[in-house]
């Protein structure tokens, strides 16, 4: 099975490469000797995009025409078009989203919006369902960390990184501001109104401020359904989702410099929300009652700088309060009124000498502060320091790109009210982890790349792993993660012909994850755990992507863009349990893709993609009673935009979840069937 | 293109597509040859199921066939929506029902005692123990008035209710959350365990009188009690639960009549199960040091209150046993029967010892094995 999947999916890029010719049209390259460029950089009205086929390390994008076309609300619906991806989704606007990069665990990965990651001490998890896709620009996502050594340590620190990059100023000639306001409503009772407001303040300083609100009753509609053997129903029952309510509001500002050999930019980003938690649809409960608030707030800022033509300089700094309150009113539960409040300071300090135009070093310190508070009973407030330490080097010969780096870790944690459960401190622990990657290029006018990288990486358990009352064990250790990826990128574009641009990569990897921290019971009661390393799970995987661009006569385009993801991840964590052992493990479908189709005629789209998440199983004992049915979508989406002299104007309407599929991502979290989005903007 | 299109088929002809979902069906597992015993049928186990997962599930152990019947609720009523429930928390059989208290959903299943066929339900929020008397059923519930400053403290009840028309009668309000309950003399013993009020835990026992349903009398024993057992000799034996810190779990003897505490046994009882004179017990503590629960097992006497075994299995099959959670005797045979929840996420296992403590058997069950009722023939 695996083997036959595999031919079948290399004859698929290579049938979709075979044809090709000569011609490359677009700037190859950029990054060299000079190498300050961004893979999106602007300078003046031109956009430059670097080769991303050239990246060591595997990557993906969505950016631009494409991430528009999309017709996603928030990150989490976008990052489901990347292949090797898992995504967890609780339902509705407001429901908790996170994501799962190659079966690895929620936590491995490393959520950078701007440039700094958005950190949570607490438990870990990034809630991308938060991020709305109003002013995102690009989303990148990298299997180990990014093709660059010049860069914060902290983008050394996860297994996986994700890159949100919301839109920077661009101004069209003679033009020194831009205006968006935008409305977006639709299912659930969505109203989404926004506005953007960007000034040009001199050749160098640009500002911007962006503010949304995003409202939703989160009502939708679901069925449960189950038949005899014989095929006779035996019940059918329609209920409507509720207490999936969401309020938010998101105010973001910045101001974006540039002078002769650096850039800078400095931002400010608050989001308040209050939503409900809708729960498990379990017998006999339909509805339940629990409420969430969230305040996020940060300020960060980032300044970068070239001197005497070999050495350049990063600064990074931020710092974020994030304030939680969970409620539980529901009087047949435990009531509860938990508030959480952490705090974070961030400074990092990148800087990178090239030793000849092909070898490069680089050397980035990073201290991170953290600190937690809650009014829970018994709880600890920690805190922890965090230094991060990295070296890196690259080496670009010919044909031969080879990047190595480590990344030295040292954490030390304080409990400022000491507990009798846990007396004193603490977890002090010092950590070294080495990456290697290497590609190479066959042919040198081919844009076909073979590469390979290695990565050795930890997540620290969080706050809550290590403290949480009752809960927390003081004595875990890191949990780590070891990749080994090797695959291969191809691209071919031609200018003036039918087919425009054909490519597309495959990877396989093997990872392994050691000392998985888990939730083990204690004692002799359901409803109490303690956190323990004894998790191992064992990944074997291949990500696939192939994608082909045609341009027809009369201005008619035409892109075609499909992913496939396999996993095997199976549970090693308990060798005398015959039901487990070596089983796949929880969630993690076997064979799971998406296909995008896009086309264009002038200022009109039309945008069909599916999405399809194969059977799998809810926890690793794979018997009948845990299986886990497959779910695939499919979305449409119109939009037609039009530019007159002065105002600019965006028209879409989306109909996601077509065929009305009634599934579930997690079980007893339904998801909402058919439903439908439309969006208006007008650009000045 | 046409290649294009050619493997696109055959990597749609990869994937699964959805199919109905069928009822849950019961699955039949043949473990002894069967016996032929004077009045015992069989037993039904409750698995109460994660949090959440709504799968608290019905097994069912026939004595005389020897056919382990595994998640039986969802086919014998394959009309109901949603199957049993989320978190089973006690079963008992009271005349020619079976009663299954489903603490998440907040309700106690009705079923016919011999088919475990749905005869109804009685809407109990967070409802926990049960006990009977003549006509009636007691059960314990958290769900009390909240007070109304910074503490949230919530008062539980015991709720009554016939037993004929599934009516609830009266409420009896208690202490902080209330766990077991046991019926003596025409008072109803009531532990409470203050377990939502950590690290202020309950110490406080409930007598209730039945005829008028009132609580007469608030006796102190010790913080965070669970089960209550009463024996024939008048005496209540009910385990502690500790702080899990440093007051460890231990085992009480009351005298029903005056409420003194006649002896407590330095033993961290986690669950137990009275049969004739031995109260059979397991327990289990976690350990900060080795980072993993203590199981033990034994026997008390309750007559002369002593501990007359320590090794209830004696085969070393005891270390398979990741987390004991049910424990049930044979009152004929005295076969021991312990189910093993292990880590609570994936499935359990249920294993029979004989009277000498050595393993018959084992059979994998449903999710957190716990709660045990043993189905007499009828006459």
């Amino acid at each position: 099975m695996n083997s036959r999947l595999t031919n079948i999916l290399l004859l698929i890029i290579f049938s979709l490469s075979i044809s090709a010719q000569t011609t490359v049209t677009y700037l190859t390259d950029t990054v060299g000797w000079r190498g300050q460029l961004d893979s999106v950089q602007t300078i003046g009205e031109i956009s430059v995009v670097a080769n991303r086929h050239a990246e060591v390390i595997p990557v993906q994008h969505l950016e631009g025409k494409q991430l528009q076309s999309l017709a996603v609300q928030s990150v989490a619906d976008a990052v489901r078009y990347f292949s090797g991806i898992q995504i967890k989704d609780y339902g509705g606007v407001g429901g908790l989203k996170t994501v799962d990069l190659r079966s690895m665990g929620t936590n491995h990965l490393g959520v950078f919006y701007d440039g700094i990651e958005i950190g949570n001490a607490q438990n870990g998890v990034v809630d991308l369902g938060k991020f709305s896709m109003d002013n995102i620009e690009q989303i990148s996502l990298y299997n180990g960390q990014k093709s660059e050594i010049f860069q914060p340590a902290k983008d050394f620190g996860s297994a996986g990184t994700l890159y949100i990059k919301t839109r920077r100023p661009r101004f069209k000639k003679g033009k020194d501001y831009n205006v968006e306001v935008a409305m977006k409503g639709g299912s659930f009772g969505l109203a989404n109104p926004s506005v953007l407001y960007e000034q040009k303040i001199n050749d160098n300083i640009s500002a911007s401020a962006n503010l949304e609100y995003t409202f939703a009753t989160g009502k939708y509609p679901f069925r449960y359904r189950r038949v005899l053997p014989s095929g006779t129903v035996a019940w059918d029952t329609t209920a409507v989702r509720e207490n999936g309510d969401i309020q938010a509001w998101r105010a973001e500002a910045g101001v974006f410099g540039a002078s002769d050999r650096g850039k800078w930019h400095a931002k400010a980003y608050y989001y308040d929300s209050e939503k409900g938690i809708p729960g498990a649809i379990v017998n006999n409960v339909w509805k339940n009652s629990q409420r969430q608030w969230d305040r996020n707030f940060f300020v960060q800022s980032s300044w970068q700088q070239t001197y005497f033509e070999k050495y350049d300089l990063q600064i990074n700094a931020k710092y974020s309060l994030d304030q939680m309150r969970y409620l539980n009113p529901d009087t047949t539960l435990m009531y509860l009124d938990n508030r959480f409040t952490q705090q974070e300071i961030y400074l990092s300090c990148a800087n990178r000498y090239y030793i000849f135009p092909i070898w490069e070093v680089a050397l980035s310190a990073d201290y991170q502060l953290n600190w937690l508070n809650s009014n829970m009973p018994e709880f600890v407030n920690p805190l922890r320091n965090t230094f991060l330490l990295a070296a890196a080097t690259a080496l670009k010969w010919k044909w031969i790109k080879a990047e190595a780096s480590v990344l030295g870790t040292f954490v030390w944690d304080k409990l400022r009210l000491p507990s009798k459960i846990t007396p004193e401190a603490s977890a002090n622990s010092q950590h070294f982890t080495p990456t290697a990657a290497i590609s190479y290029q066959p042919l040198l006018k081919e844009n076909w790349y073979i590469r390979a990288f290695y990565k050795r990486i930890f997540r620290m358990p969080t706050f809550n792993d290590l403290y949480y009352t009752d809960v927390g064990n003081i004595s875990l250790k890191p949990e780590y993660t070891n990749q080994y990826n090797i695959g291969m990128s191809y691209d071919k574009q031609w200018r003036n012909m039918t087919i425009s641009d054909v490519g597309g990569k495959v990877d396989a990897y093997y990872i392994s994850v050691d000392d998985k921290i888990i939730a083990i019971p204690k004692g002799n009661s359901q409803y109490r755990w303690q956190m323990i390393n004894l998790g191992h799970v064992e990944i074997k995987g291949m990500d696939a992507n192939a994608y082909i661009q045609f341009t027809f006569p009369y201005h008619i385009g035409l892109k075609v863009n499909v992913n496939y993801t396999y996993q095997q991840a199976i549970d090693l964590s308990n060798p005398n349990d015959e039901l487990t052992y070596r089983k796949q493990i929880a969630y993690i479908p076997w064979h799971s893709g998406s296909a995008v189709v896009n086309m264009s005629w002038k200022g009109l789209s039309v945008n069909y993609s599916f999405v399809y998440v194969g059977e799998r199983y809810q926890n690793s004992a794979n018997i009948p009673v845990n299986y886990v049915q497959p779910w695939y979508t499919h979305d449409m989406a119109l939009s037609y935009i039009h530019q007159w002299e002065k105002i600019g104007m965006q028209l879409s309407l989306e109909m996601n979840n077509m065929l009305n599929q009634q599934y579930e991502v997690i079980v007893n979290y339904p998801m909402p069937g058919r439903n439908f989005r439309a969006v208006a903007k007008i650009m000045l | 293109m046409k290649k294009t299109s050619i493997i696109l088929l055959a990597l749609l002809a990869l994937i699964s597509c959805r199919k109905d979902i069928v009822v849950t069906p019961t699955e039949q597992t043949q473990i002894t040859t069967g016996s032929d015993t004077t009045t015992l049928q069989g037993f039904y186990l409750l698995n109460e199921g994660n949090m959440g997962s709504n799968k608290a599930t019905l097994d069912y152990y026939d004595f005389t066939t020897g056919v382990y019947h595994s998640n039986i609720y969802a086919q014998n009523n394959p009309n109901v929506v949603m199957e049993l429930g989320d978190v089973g928390n006690d079963l008992q059989i009271y005349g020619s029902q079976l009663y299954a208290v489903i603490n998440a959903s907040n309700k106690i299943e009705v079923m016919n005692a011999q088919t475990a066929k749905r005869i109804g339900q009685i809407n109990v929020p967070n409802c926990r123990c049960l006990a009977f008397s003549g006509q009636y059923g007691y059960v314990t519930s958290y769900a009390g008035p909240i007070s109304l400053d910074q503490s949230h403290a919530q008062k539980g009840y015991v709720l009554k209710f016939d037993t004929a028309t599934l009516q609830t009668i009266d409420t009896c309000l208690v202490s902080y959350q209330p766990e077991g309950l046991v019926i003596v003399d025409n008072k109803l013993f009531v532990v409470n365990s203050g377990g939502y009020m950590q690290p202020k835990y309950d110490s406080v026992m409930s007598v209730i009188d039945i005829a008028t349903f009132e609580e007469i009398k608030r006796v102190v024993v010790d913080i965070n009690m669970q089960h209550i057992i009463a024996d024939k000799y008048n005496h209540l034996w009910i385990n502690t639960q500790g702080n899990y810190y440093d007051r460890p779990s231990c085992l009480y003897c009351v005298d029903a009549s005056t409420c003194n505490i006649l002896a407590k046994i330095e033993m961290p009882v986690s669950n137990m199960y009275l049969c004739g004179d031995s109260l059979y017990f397991y327990s289990t503590a976690w350990s900060y040091i080795e980072n993993k629960n203590a199981i033990s097992f034994g026997i008390i006497n309750v007559r002369t209150k002593e501990t007359i075994a320590e090794n209830i299995i004696t085969d070393g099959t005891q270390n398979e046993i990741e987390m004991p959670y049910g424990i049930c005797v044979n009152p004929q045979n005295k076969d021991l029967y312990i189910t093993d929840a292990k880590n609570y996420v994936v499935p359990g296992s249920l294993s029979c010892y004989d009277s000498t403590g050595k393993r018959r058997w084992t059979i994998r069950t449903g999710d957190v094995p716990a709660h045990f009722a043993l189905l007499y023939k009828i006459k």
